[in-house]
């Protein structure tokens, strides 16, 4: 238990100073970053305190939004998918979910990458919306979301496969 | 009563989702009204720290590009000195009670220019009696304005942040205006508010006005890429290409203006 609990916090760290120091200053021509700290809240196990869950996500967007000066968006952001993961669970695994163990390691590769798409788009699609914060400006939110998503879909996905515990 | 209690206990979740969001929210609208000193910021000593460590591996990779913009620097001083026929630095020195802006210079270690509001993080803070408002500027032109400061760090907030407004003129007449940023490219800022009659030309240079207590009068902004007039058609719009590469920053120069507090005491006297 106990080395759960710290193989999650170094998890917690690891994602934040990768975050804000390489994935921040991508700049794929020019602006789109991948946000790739959402694994964390993406990949942490379902059966566990839905109040812990919801304060962790909160904290590792604040964690970034310090790091970034971005006031709160990260922080909104993660803590919106937080919350509503569950939905997101039931409509890419069925309800099953609820009964069963299921681990995102044994999960088939359609629906696993189905779930990441859906909550990186809901992710980016707040963050950006409260990021440039003028509504006038929708369709800037919206190629922001649109690419920034499609890179984080991306490099998560590739992470999964690397880091994956079934060989 | 009970039923209260009940009420939290079924709703907890969905209550915290709330808190925290309303949390997030109030962090966010506070960092987009302008100049209020966030809670959440990057000059503290965690994240200051480790893009101090960062920046120190970091600054190695442009140390060419940086030399080179500090000998053209000196080159330019140098032909201002002999030409101008002031010797000797003890002579400046001796002005130096009479000097109105005091400089002190500092390193970028956090860049960000892709965001719609960008902040800088340099290695100067208290400790070097850096106060906010100060003016941050490079050897080439104007960065921005000191924002948040801890003991070590200070933000500035980047001349790049749709909120920020610097008063600037052009430097063939005194017509002003102020510089605002569309949030597009981040070579290209706006200069609005200009006087219908003054005269605007392509390849005419900005420099800051000195209207506000912050920066001296003709500090270099950028050239005139092209101009139109705004909704109104009372006012130039004006397109202006920086001469600061915003992508490159590393020395930068805090600019403190000694008579600062008798301008504000002044105008808020006109005020009552």
């Amino acid at each position: 238990m106990n080395s759960i609990i710290t193989s999650h916090i170094i998890r917690f760290i690891v994602l934040v100073l990768f975050q804000v120091i390489v994935f921040n200053h991508i700049n794929f021509l020019g602006y789109i970053n991948p946000y790739i700290y959402i694994i964390f809240v993406l990949f942490f196990p379902i059966k566990s305190n839905r109040l812990l869950f919801i304060f962790l996500s909160f904290l590792i967007g604040l964690s970034v939004d310090m790091f970034s000066d971005s006031g709160g968006v990260h922080a909104a952001a993660s803590v919106v998918i937080g919350y509503a993961r569950p939905v997101f669970l039931k409509s890419t695994f069925g309800t099953i979910y609820e009964y069963n163990n299921v681990k995102f390691d044994d999960v088939d590769f359609g629906s696993k990458l189905v779930y990441v798409a859906l909550l990186t788009a809901s992710h980016h699609l707040v963050l950006f919306t409260l990021e440039i914060f003028d509504i006038s400006r929708i369709l800037i939110i919206l190629q922001n979301t649109f690419f920034s998503g499609i890179f984080t879909i991306l490099l998560i996905t590739l992470i999964s496969i690397i880091f994956s515990r079934k060989t | 009563m009970q039923q209260i209690i009940n009420f939290i206990i079924k709703n907890k979740n969905f209550l915290l989702f709330i808190v925290l969001f309303g949390l997030a929210m109030i962090f966010t609208i506070q960092s987009h009204s302008y100049h209020k000193s966030k809670f959440i910021n990057s000059a503290n000593s965690v994240s200051g720290g480790v893009y101090n460590s960062v920046n120190q591996i970091s600054s190695y990779f442009n140390l060419k590009s940086q030399n080179a913009l500090l000998a053209e620097e000196n080159n330019r001083l140098n032909t201002l000195l002999t030409n101008n026929q002031i010797n000797t630095i003890s002579q400046l020195q001796n002005k130096s009670s009479i000097v109105k802006f005091e400089y002190t210079t500092g390193n970028v270690i956090r860049n960000s220019y892709n965001l719609s509001n960008n902040f800088l993080l340099i290695n100067k803070g208290e400790k070097d009696s850096i106060k906010q408002d100060y003016g941050v500027c490079s050897s080439k032109g104007i960065i921005g304005i000191i924002d948040n400061i801890s003991n070590n760090y200070a933000t500035v907030i980047s001349i790049l942040n749709t909120k920020s407004r610097i008063s600037a003129q052009l430097q063939k007449t005194n017509h002003y205006g102020s510089l605002t940023w569309d949030g597009n490219s981040p070579s290209i800022i706006q200069l609005t508010d200009v006087e219908k009659v003054a005269p605007v030309t392509k390849g005419d240079t900005i420099v800051t006005s000195g209207r506000s207590s912050i920066f001296p009068k003709g500090i270099p902004v950028g050239t005139v890429i092209d101009s139109k007039l705004d909704a109104t058609e009372n006012f130039h719009e004006i397109n202006v290409k920086l001469f600061n590469d915003m992508t490159n920053l590393e020395h930068v120069y805090i600019i403190k203006n000694k008579h600062k507090k008798e301008i504000e005491t002044l105008l808020k006297s006109i005020d009552e």
